[in-house]
């Protein structure tokens, strides 16, 4: 629904902004090379966006999500102090972290699911700390490789797609730890 | 170091996975055929998203509105050319990478622009699809904060991704 908002108005801009200044010739011609544009740019990534997700297939079935999750474990039970006795709940939330961290979404998402069971359980359906905080972290972007980005950006004619890395993982820290922060502090004063 | 990374990784899997008796090529074919399916589902949306950011664009209204709101936005360091891509972000992944892909088109991707779009992209969720799939799936009514909270995360990765990249690139 949103989206349909998000086009709709972007639609209705367009035409009323084209006219009053008149540009329509130019927002005529706009609307054949933004809908050509968007096959050729599928078409342009479709090579680099398959073999990610082919690298990343082999590192799961590599198993490289079980010993992530385990470098995790740690970690995660201090963040979760609701939890850090239940096995269970800790398992599933480091399979989340650590199928986020390799761009797993797929994987990613059950594994959460699972844990938002498990503290749901707890906290008798209600929205508690630990459930709040897994779903800040996974509406936060970890992944270290971003595949989709990447792939868009040499489709765009970029020789270097990958050197955005740093900033990316710069970003990716702040904005997590803005987000664990902001439900710190929240949890205090939201009833 | 980024002509060795891609080739090295590429490599590295290949033989941890080998090493670890995993069907490698079977794994990338796979895997690039899930790619193949996940291509289908994004290109009808980067057709109708770049379409009506194309139009948007020769209409003259996004000049108009980067200019508009170029004080604000400028003061916290943001970029106003990316506002509709932070504007969608929060809610269509699908949607933020067909806006995004026109913007980094439009303006080049080594370019300063075209480069904070991408670290964007890269570095934030689709915040309000996450958490109704989790939310839903425990059957839990009221977030509470987990919104806010969130939404403070993504405002975060907008500021940090357009300082950061002007910090490394030096653009």
């Amino acid at each position: 629904m949103a989206m349909t908002v998000f086009w709709c108005v972007m639609a209705a801009a367009s035409v009323i902004c084209g006219l009053v200044t008149g540009q329509m010739a130019q927002v005529s011609a706009a609307v054949a090379e933004g809908a050509q544009s968007g096959v050729t740019l599928c078409l342009s990534m479709a090579g680099m966006l398959c073999l990610w997700n082919g690298v990343l297939e082999v590192l799961r079935r590599s198993g490289l999500v079980d010993g992530l999750r385990a470098l995790l474990l740690p970690v995660l039970r201090r963040l979760y102090v609701d939890f850090q006795t239940d096995r269970a709940v800790l398992n599933a939330v480091s399979a989340n972290v650590a199928a986020n961290l390799l761009g797993l979404g797929n994987a990613a998402t059950p594994f959460g699911i699972q844990a938002a069971q498990g503290m749901a359980r707890r906290y008798g359906g209600t929205a508690g700390a630990g459930l709040c905080l897994l779903v800040v972290c996974n509406t936060a972007s970890i992944q270290l490789l971003p595949t989709t980005v990447a792939a868009l950006r040499s489709g765009a004619g970029c020789a270097t797609p990958l050197d955005i890395l740093p900033a990316v993982w710069l970003t990716s820290a702040a904005s997590l730890t803005a987000g664990i922060l902001a439900a710190r502090l929240l949890e205090r004063v939201w009833p | 170091m980024s002509d060795l990374l891609v080739p090295l990784l590429l490599g590295g899997a290949a033989i941890f996975a080998a090493a670890r008796r995993v069907d490698v090529f079977d794994a990338l074919c796979t895997g690039a055929s899930e790619g193949l399916s996940l291509l289908r589902k994004i290109c009808p949306n980067l057709i109708a998203l770049l379409t009506a950011v194309s139009m948007l664009r020769a209409s003259g209204a996004l000049d108009l509105l980067a200019r508009a709101l170029a004080p604000a936005l400028g003061w916290l360091g943001l970029p106003p050319e990316l506002l509709p891509l932070m504007l969608i972000r929060p809610f269509s992944g699908s949607g933020a990478l067909g806006v995004g892909a026109e913007l980094i088109a439009a303006y080049g991707p080594d370019s300063y622009l075209g480069r904070t779009a991408a670290v964007m992209l890269g570095s934030t969720e689709t915040t309000f699809y996450t958490v109704a799939v989790y939310f839903g799936a425990v059957g839990v009514k009221r977030s509470r904060y987990a919104i806010p909270a969130a939404l403070c995360a993504d405002m975060t990765g907008f500021l940090v991704s357009a300082w950061s990249v002007k910090l490394l690139f030096r653009g």
